[in-house]
C-alpha cells in the first residue's frame, strides 16, 4: 500500500526557461504488453542506448527523442511492464523508484508518459490512478488504437481526457501515427500538475480517514496511507488511532484492506462507462479461437513440443556453420597475427590468450543470437504465456514455476541465455533455483567429450547384439543430467531457497503479428549485454588459464618420456598412415607438439594435475586427465585440445580426429596397464554432465546475482555431485566387475 | 458521483449477501467453463490476494472460465477484457456468482 498518493520529494518540477536549457527527461510506463517498447523504438529509432540498471539485471532502455526542432531532444526511459506502483517483481520497483524519483541513476522524470491500451482498458486504468496520485506530470498515449477500431471499440479521446483530467493522445506506433501530437502534449504537460484523486472511498472508511487526519495524520493523503499501508506510523498517538480505526472496520468487514482497490476500479468502470462506445464483445475474439488448437488439451503440448524441436534443430545444426566460421576466422587471425609478430612469450600471450579468448566468447554468439530471435519472437507474438501456462503443472512438481520451462529448453543449447532468460521469473528465490540447476542440462559443449569418449571405446558395441551401446550412453547423460537437476531443484526449495509454491497470476496476452523491428531490437540489445559481461570475464580466465599453461618456461627442453614416445610411434603407425603427408613437414609438426607436451608437463598446470592425481584416482583418472580436467574448467571442450597437447598429437585435432582416439586407446599408466578403459571413459563422461566447468556460466551468474556467492556455491555443489557420482560409477562398476 | 456509488454499494452487497445465502455463489475455480459470472469477493488475503485485485478480480467483475491447461491446472479466466491464467488454489478464493442466461 506504500505508494498510495506518495509525492515525490519535489512536487514541482522547474517548469518553463528551466526547462528549456536542460534536457528534458520524459518515461514511457504501463502494463506489460501495453505498447511501451513499440512507441520507444517509434519515437528514438536507433538513438538507444541499453544497460542494465545497477545490482539487478533489468534491462535500461534509453533513447533520444527530438520533441521540438528547436530544443536539445529529450531522453526518452523505456520503463519495465507493472501492473501497480506497488512493486511485487524487481522489475516493478525499479519502475516505480524510476517514477518517484528514487532511482539516482535517472533524474525524476519531468513527464510520464502512461502507455493504455485502449483494447484493455479498466485494467491498464488501475495504474493511471495510481500514477495521477504519483504527482508527476502525465500524459495517456492510448496505444493499439488500430486494434480497437477493429473491434469496433470506439474511444472518445477527449471525453477521456476531461474525466482524467489530463491529455490524452491515441497513438498507432507502427504506423507512427499520433506521435508528433504526442511531442506537443508532453511539452505542453512540462511543469504541470495532475489533479489529485477523483476516486471515493466508500463513507464508512472515508470517516476513518478524516478521523485519522483529525487526530494528527499532517494530510488527508497521509491519513489514507496510515490506515492502508503494511506498516504503521512511528509515532504512539498516530499508531494508537490507526490501530482503533482499523480494528473498528475490521469488525464490520474482515476484507477491509481491499477498499481502495475496490474504489479506483469504481471510479474506472464510472470514467469507461461515459468514454467508450460500442458494445463490449464478450465473444470469444480470435485469440480464444487461436488458443482452442494452441493449449487443447491433446494438440497444445503436441505443438509445444514442435516448436521446442524448431528451437532445438536451429541451436544445433543451423548455428553450427557461422560457428565454425568464426571459429576459423579467431584460428586465422590468430596464425595471422603470429606470421607477422616476433615469436616469444608476447605473440603467445596475444594469440593464445587474448585471441582465443575473445574467440571463445564470439563463438557463441551465433547460438545466442538465434535463441534470443526465438525467445523474442516468441514472446511477441504472445506464445510464450502459453507455454508457461502448458507446462505449470509439471514444473510445479519440482516446485518451479512455468516460467521456468524456457530458461531450462534454452539450456540445453548453452546455459548463458538460459541463464540470461530467468529474468521474467518474479520471484527471487524461484529465479535462483532455475539458475542453479540450469547447467546441469547437457550443453552443446558437452558433445565433444561425450563424442571422443564413444568414439574411443564404445562404437560397434551393442547390447544384446542390436542396441547401440553409444547411442544409448549419450541418452543417459542427457537423462542423467536432467533427473539430477530435478532432484537438486526439489532440496533447494525445500532447504536454503524454502518459500511456499509461487503462486501463477499470468496474464495470456492477446496473440499479435510479432514485429520484426521489435524483434530484431531485442536480439541486438540482449545479445550485446551477453557480449559485454560475458567477455571481460573469459577474457581474464583464458589469459590466466594460457599462463598457468605456458608457465614456468623450461630453459631445456625435455625429452619426452619413453611412453610418450612409443605413444607417438604407434601413431604414426597406425593414425598418420597413408595420409600422404609430406615426410619433413610431418616430422616438424610432431617435434612442435612434442615440444608444446613437454612444456605442457612442468607448467604450473601440469604440475597441478600431479598434485590432483591422489584426489582423482578414486575416479580413475590419472594425472593427464588431471591436466585436461583443469583446462576444462575454463570451457568443458578445451579437454579435446588439452589431452591433443598432453598425447603429442597436435593441438588441432577434434573429438573425431582417428589420432587422438588412438593416443587415448593406448595411452599407459606407469605399470603399462592401459590409462583409458570403457569404465574410466563412462566415470569421465559422468563428470561432464555433472560438473559447472565453464567459466562463461560462472560469469554470468555472477552477473544476474550481483556476487559471487552463488556462483561460487554453483560450482561447489556441482563439483561435489560430480565427484560422487563419478565415484560411485568407478568403484561401483570395479566392484561389479567391470572394466 | 456520490449517487452512482450508492448504486454501486449496494449492487456490491445485494452480491456479498448471495455470496453467503445464495445458492448460486461458487467458488471460481467451480465455475463452468463458457458460464458467464461476476465476482462477489476476494477472499484470499497478502500478496496475491493484492495482485489480483489490481489486475481487475474485484468485486463486480466480469468473468468466465476458459479453460483448464491439459493438466487440470491451472485455470484460464477471462477478467473484463483480458486473458489470466492462475492456479486452482488461487481460484478458490475467489467467490462468483453465476448470471442469468
Ligand atoms: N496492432 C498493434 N500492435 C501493437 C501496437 N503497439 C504494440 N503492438 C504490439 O503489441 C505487442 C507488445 O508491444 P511492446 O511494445 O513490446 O509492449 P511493452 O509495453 O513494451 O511490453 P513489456 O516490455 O513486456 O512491458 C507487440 O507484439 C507489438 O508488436 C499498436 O499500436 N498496434
Ligand atoms: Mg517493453
Amino acid at each position: 500500500m506504500s505508494s498510495i498518493l506518495e509525492s515525490p520529494p519535489q512536487a514541482d518540477a522547474p517548469a518553463g526557461a528551466g526547462a528549456e536549457t536542460r534536457q528534458l527527461v520524459v518515461a514511457l510506463a504501463g502494463n506489460p504488453n501495453a505498447g511501451k517498447t513499440s512507441i520507444f523504438n517509434a519515437l528514438t529509432g536507433l538513438r538507444q542506448k541499453v544497460a542494465n540498471y545497477p545490482g539487478v539485471t533489468v534491462e535500461r532502455k534509453e533513447g533520444l527523442w527530438t520533441l521540438d526542432a528547436e530544443l536539445p531532444p529529450a531522453r526518452l526511459v523505456d520503463l519495465p511492464g507493472l501492473y501497480s506502483l506497488d512493486a511485487a517483481s524487481i522489475d516493478e520497483e525499479i519502475a516505480r523508484d524510476i517514477l518517484t524519483g528514487r532511482m539516482e541513476e535517472v533524474p525524476a522524470p519531468d513527464v510520464v508518459v502512461a502507455v493504455v491500451d485502449a483494447t484493455n482498458l479498466e485494467r491498464n486504468l488501475y495504474l493511471v490512478t495510481q500514477l495521477l496520485e504519483a504527482g508527476r506530470p502525465l500524459v495517456v498515449a492510448l496505444s493499439m488504437v488500430d486494434l480497437a477500431e477493429r473491434s469496433k471499440l470506439e474511444i472518445d479521446a477527449d471525453g477521456l481526457s476531461s474525466a482524467l483530467g489530463i491529455p490524452v493522445v491515441p497513438i498507432t506506433a507502427k504506423t507512427k501515427r499520433g506521435l508528433d501530437e504526442l511531442a506537443r502534449a508532453v511539452l505542453a504537460a512540462v511543469g504541470s500538475k495532475p489533479p489529485c484523486a477523483l476516486w471515493r472511498l466508500s463513507p464508512k472508511a472515508e470517516a476513518e480517514v478524516r478521523r485519522l487526519y483529525a487526530a494528527g495524520a499532517p494530510s488527508r493523503e497521509e491519513a489514507l496511507r496510515d490506515l492502508y499501508s503494511d506498516e504503521l506510523p512511528a509515532d504512539p498517538e498516530r499508531r494508537a488511532a490507526v490501530e482503533a480505526a482499523r480494528a473498528r472496520l475490521s469488525g464490520s468487514d474482515p476484507q477491509w484492506w481491499q477498499e481502495p482497490l475496490t474504489a479506483r476500479y469504481r471510479w474506472i468502470e464510472e470514467v469507461t462507462g461515459g468514454a467508450v462506445r460500442g458494445v463490449k464483445d464478450e465473444r470469444p475474439g480470435s485469440t480464444e479461437r487461436i488458443d482452442r488448437f494452441v493449449t487443447h488439451r491433446f494438440f497444445g503440448p503436441i505443438l509445444l513440443l514442435l516448436v521446442m524441436a524448431v528451437v532445438f534443430q536451429a541451436i544445433f545444426s543451423w548455428a553450427t556453420l557461422p560457428m565454425d566460421l568464426i571459429d576459423r576466422a579467431f584460428g586465422a587471425l590468430g596464425e595471422a597475427v603470429r606470421a607477422h609478430m616476433p615469436v616469444g612469450l608476447l605473440t603467445d600471450l596475444v594469440v593464445d590468450g587474448v585471441i582465443a579468448g575473445v574467440g571463445g566468447v564470439l563463438v557463441f554468439l551465433p547460438q545466442i543470437l538465434l535463441l534470443f530471435f526465438f525467445i523474442a519472437l516468441l514472446e511477441d507474438s504472445g506464445y510464450m504465456s502459453r507455454a508457461a501456462f502448458l507446462v505449470d503443472r509439471l514444473m510445479r512438481g519440482v516446485g518451479l514455476h512455468g516460467k521456468a520451462f524456457m530458461p531450462l529448453l534454452s539450456s540445453f543449447a548453452c546455459a548463458i541465455p538460459g541463464i540470461m532468460a530467468t529474468r521474467t521469473i518474479e520471484n527471487p528465490k524461484d529465479r535462483l533455483a532455475t539458475i542453479l540447476i540450469a547447467p546441469f542440462m547437457s550443453c552443446s559443449a558437452r558433445l565433444p567429450v561425450y563424442t571422443l569418449m564413444i568414439a574411443a571405446f564404445f562404437t560397434d558395441v551393442r547390447l544384446f547384439g542390436f542396441v547401440p551401446v553409444g547411442v544409448l550412453l549419450m541418452l543417459s547423460m542427457y537423462l542423467l543430467g536432467i533427473v539430477v537437476a530435478i532432484v537438486v531443484a526439489w532440496i533447494l526449495k525445500h532447504t536454503i531457497l524454502k518459500a511456499p509454491p509461487p503462486p501463477l497470476v499470468l496474464e495470456l496476452p492477446p496473440y499479435r503479428v510479432p514485429s520484426l523491428v521489435n524483434v530484431l531490437y531485442t536480439m541486438r540489445t540482449r545479445s550485446w549485454l551477453f557480449v559485454k559481461r560475458a567477455g571481460t570475464v573469459i577474457l581474464t580466465i583464458s589469459i590466466l588459464l594460457w599462463a598457468l599453461m605456458t608457465f614456468p618456461r623450461s630453459a631445456v627442453k625435455p625429452v619426452p618420456d619413453a611412453q610418450e614416445g612409443a605413444a607417438v610411434q604407434e601413431m604414426r603407425e597406425t593414425g598418420l598412415e597413408g595420409k600422404g603427408e609430406s615426410a619433413p613437414l610431418t616430422a616438424k609438426a610432431e617435434g612442435d607438439t612434442a615440444d608444446e607436451g613437454a612444456q605442457l608437463q612442468q607448467s604450473y598446470a601440469g604440475r597441478l594435475g600431479h598434485v590432483l592425481e591422489p584426489l582423482i584416482a578414486p575416479l580413475g583418472f590419472d594425472w593427464k586427465m588431471g591436466i585436461g580436467l583443469v583446462a576444462s574448467f575454463a570451457a568443458r571442450e578445451t579437454i579435446v585440445s588439452t589431452l591433443s597437447i598432453v598425447y603429442n598429437v597436435g593441438k588441432d585435432t577434434n573429438a573425431e580426429s582417428p589420432s587422438l582416439i588412438e593416443a587415448v586407446r593406448n595411452a599407459k599408466r606407469p605399470d603399462g596397464s592401459p590409462a583409458w578403459t570403457p569404465l574410466v571413459a563412462v566415470s569421465m563422461m559422468v563428470f561432464f554432465v555433472l560438473a559447472c566447468q565453464c567459466m562463461s556460466t560462472v560469469a554470468v551468474v555472477r552477473r544476474e546475482t550481483n556476487s559471487w556467492r552463488w556462483p561460487l556455491f554453483m560450482v561447489a555443489y556441482m563439483l561435489v555431485i560430480a565427484y560422487v557420482a563419478s565415484f560411485v560409477t568407478y568403484q561401483g562398476g570395479k566392484l561389479l566387475g567391470l572394466s | 458521483m456520490s449517487l452512482a456509488y450508492a448504486a454501486a454499494e449496494q449492487i456490491v452487497e445485494v452480491l456479498k449477501r448471495a455470496d453467503t445465502a445464495g445458492p448460486a455463489a461458487v467458488s471460481l475455480d467451480a465455475l463452468e467453463a463458457g458460464r458467464h459470472a461476476r465476482v462477489t469477493a476476494v477472499r484470499g488475503s497478502g500478496a496475491v490476494a493484492r495482485r489480483l485485485m489490481e489486475m481487475g478480480v474485484v468485486p463486480g467483475a466480469p468473468v468466465r472460465v476458459v479453460k483448464s491447461a491439459p493438466l487440470g491446472d491451472p485455470l484460464e479466466v477471462r477478467v473484463r477484457s483480458y486473458h489470466l491464467a492462475l492456479r486452482r488454489s488461487e481460484a478458490q478464493t475467489v467467490s462468483v456468482v453465476m448470471n442469468d442466461e
